[in-house]
């Protein structure tokens, strides 16, 4: 928008900025520009991308944006299911963290069979992917049962397998800690020749995957009717139980594909470590790009940036070399001032307070009407 | 559109209608029932099959309670949260900070029991209180609130210690090693010589507070509107009950009752550390589950929440008798117990909607 000056113009400025200030994705944005800012303070070099050849001569990109990037891909494929399932189901699904170490140890136990050390891959990487997507389904549809055939709450169904799922996982790969060969690492890593780590392409697929579908398909819409009402929803034809089961096997499916490439990323699974919490990383994430946690509309660009953000807090917490244990108190702390931020008593304390942007915001309303 | 006969049966309704008998068999005494039979058939069962691996000592039973006396107290603190209809997960962050917290002060500024005791319950008092006030009065979803507080609690332990630490204070330590020993009741051993039954001072400490807690609930004014609020919050507001109030109560006793919780945990384990007491939270929601507490708010006993953490204490007891060398059965198993129950739950809950 162009600088405006001038007292009617001081006035429109003044709405346009109330309008970008009151838009949905305004927090997850400003908060997200804000922490790159901040580290680019702190670490000159923290936006520079570089292209440097690897130990075997291949060539890669190497850069702090490229490392968020990269490493955000399982945060950013498993918020985009996780903001179905919240919409649709009003809860959230808490076992996600556990399914990817079921996925895991599947790929894993088919990659490698009964071999600690294997000197080939014992499968086709192929099947072991759509194996693994099938037992992240599989999982998605036993919560989703749960969910939608026994109106159980969300975060209760997926207790269960929270609780069992590392088991299961180190169950499924019969206690063994196999390393596959290096050629199952394309997925994780780098694929020799082309510089752009393979994971942000799965990314950049799932999300061009996730726009069409929401673009072309009912399926969002279907999914917030079913959230903002069930009754509604089923009074006009829809089947609510079939698209919450739905939501959860699409979750499911977002499962496999992430714990797919977080085993191809070190080419070995600890059941009982790998992505440890990742689950609330996760449901940060959807809160923290506007979504309501108790259901109804969704707004799934707000997830992927959320997800980036945490992302990006993460990395730049591990540089400034916390212990990666106190990490979360820094999570803690914006997630409460976020939320409370969001809280409608919070929000019209600071409309009381100020008369002015209370006024403008009603002139902003009046304009769009 | 509310209407107070649409109200749950064990909410509102058994204010109104307090002293009248009710109906044979209500849905709580039910899942009650299913849940003591599975604790006694379960041991009965352990003890006819699995007498040579120790569970025909007597010994065995007072060890279940000596090992889940804390798991027993912070579970009572989520049932009344759940009978509230919130949820409470940061139980097992803010156990593993007291521990941390209070070894750290014992160790270097010489805290003796009672200041530690103090010190756990002021961390669990501010716990409770603030999530509780943002819940209540700031109308935050619980579940992202008390997730803020897990995150918190267990990064502030890694703040004060990344280490794992143990106890050395001399007097805590002597305190914490002694036993109730339990007169006429015992075990003879290998070589036929009579040993008396042990006790821990948690577990006394963890069936006052169950007794305590089913008196709160069943007896007293703020009890009844936990249930009534957790049955439904807007009949309960028309009651004239103050439903913001009761939910921070509710919050408050949850917090409370945690770091009472933490510290006989840290009286049981005296050590503390980041990964400790992982899952707690999920194991005493599911206790809670076992015993017949809904998630979604108005029903639940205390006496349901003790046996349900027997019952899955039990379980797990069992499970490792039998030996297996595999470590990952105790965790299925755990969670098909859970499956049971919570089908179990929602069968009733769907029986009842029709009827």
């Amino acid at each position: 928008m162009k600088k405006t000056n001038g007292e009617p113009d001081t006035n429109r400025l003044k709405v346009f900025l109330k309008a970008v200030v009151r838009h949905r994705l305004f927090i997850p944005i400003a908060f997200l520009i804000f922490l790159i800012l901040i580290n680019a303070f702190i670490n000159v070099e923290f936006l520079k991308i570089e292209l440097i050849r690897d130990s075997s001569g291949n060539p890669v990109l190497k850069g702090n944006l490229i490392n968020i990037l990269n490493n955000a891909t399982e945060l950013v494929i498993l918020s985009i299911g996780m903001t179905l399932v919240t919409a649709c189901s009003r809860g959230q699904d808490i076992s996600v963290g556990a399914t990817v170490a079921i996925v895991g140890g599947v790929v894993m136990r088919i990659l490698c069979g009964n071999e600690t050390q294997p000197t080939e891959l014992h499968a086709p990487v192929i099947l072991a992917f759509l194996l693994g997507c099938l037992a992240g389904m599989l999982c998605g549809a036993f919560n989703g049962i749960l969910v939608a055939k026994f109106n159980i709450q969300p975060m209760v169904a997926t207790l269960i397998l929270f609780t069992a799922g590392r088991s299961i996982g180190s169950m499924v790969m019969g206690g063994l800690k196999p390393k596959a060969v290096s050629s199952f690492g394309y997925y994780g890593n780098f694929i020799p020749g082309f510089p752009v780590p393979t994971p942000i392409l799965i990314t950049i697929a799932i999300i061009a995957i996730t726009c069409l579908a929401l673009k072309k398909t009912n399926i969002g819409l279907y999914t917030k009717a079913v959230g903002i009402n069930d009754k509604a929803s089923s009074l006009n034809g829809l089947n609510p139980a079939r698209i919450k089961f739905i939501s959860f096997v699409i979750l499911g499916l977002c499962v496999g594909i992430a714990g797919f490439v977080q085993s191809s990323r070190v080419q070995t699974v600890n059941p009982y470590t790998i992505v440890p919490s990742i689950e609330m990383d996760v449901i940060l994430a959807v809160a923290l790009g506007g979504n309501s946690l108790g259901g109804g509309k969704f707004n799934m660009t707000g997830s992927i940036i959320g997800a980036y953000t945490i992302q990006t807090l993460t990395s730049m917490l591990t540089t400034l070399n916390v212990n990666t244990n106190a990490v979360p108190v820094f999570k803690a702390v914006i997630i409460l001032v976020l939320v409370t931020i969001q809280t409608p008593i919070v929000k019209s304390f600071f409309s009381r307070k100020n008369t002015l942007a209370r006024l403008v915001a009603g002139e902003a309303k009046e304009g769009k009407a | 559109m509310i209407g107070i006969n649409k109200v749950h049966e064990a909410g509102v309704a058994s204010i109104v209608q307090s002293r009248k008998r009710r109906k044979p068999m209500s849905d709580t005494a039910f899942l009650l029932t299913i849940t003591i039979t599975l604790f006694v058939a379960i041991y009965v069962l352990a003890i006819i099959f699995l007498g040579d691996k120790g569970f025909n000592k007597i010994q065995m039973f007072f060890n279940l309670f000596n090992e889940n006396a804390a798991l027993i107290i912070i579970a009572c603190g989520l049932s009344v949260v759940m009978i509230t209809g919130s949820i409470d997960i940061s139980v097992g962050g803010s156990t593993a900070l007291i521990c941390t917290s209070c070894i750290v002060c014992l160790n270097k500024y010489n805290f003796n029991f009672y200041t530690a005791l103090l010190l756990a319950l002021a961390i669990g008092l501010i716990f409770g209180a603030v999530q509780g006030f943002m819940v209540a009065y700031l109308d935050m979803q619980p579940f992202i609130v008390t997730l803020a507080g897990m995150f918190l609690g267990r990064g502030l332990v890694a703040l004060i210690e990344v280490n794992q630490i143990q106890v050395s204070n001399p007097g805590f330590e002597k305190l914490s090693g002694s036993r109730i020993m339990i007169p006429f009741i015992g075990d003879y051993n290998k070589k036929g010589v009579f040993i008396q039954s042990k006790l821990e001072y948690g577990v006394v400490v963890a069936l006052i507070i169950v007794c305590l807690m089913y008196w709160l609930l069943k007896k007293t004014k703020l009890g009844r509107s936990f249930y009534a609020v957790g049955g439904n919050a807007q009949s309960a507001l028309m009651l004239g009950i103050n439903v913001k109030r009761t939910r921070f109560l509710a919050h408050l006793l949850c917090g409370l009752l945690a770091g009472i919780g933490g510290f006989i945990y840290l009286f049981h384990t005296r050590s503390g550390s980041v990964q400790q007491a992982t899952g707690l939270e999920m194991d005493a929601i599911a206790a809670s589950i076992i015993g017949g507490t809904l998630l979604t708010g108005g029903v639940g006993n205390i006496f349901g929440t003790l046996f349900g953490v027997l019952a899955s204490g039990s379980v797990l007891l069992v499970v490792t008798a039998i030996g297996s060398q595999d470590p990952w059965w105790p965790q299925i198993t755990r969670a098909a117990l859970l499956c049971f129950f919570i089908v179990l739950q929602s069968i009733i809950c769907s029986r009842k909607k029709k009827a």
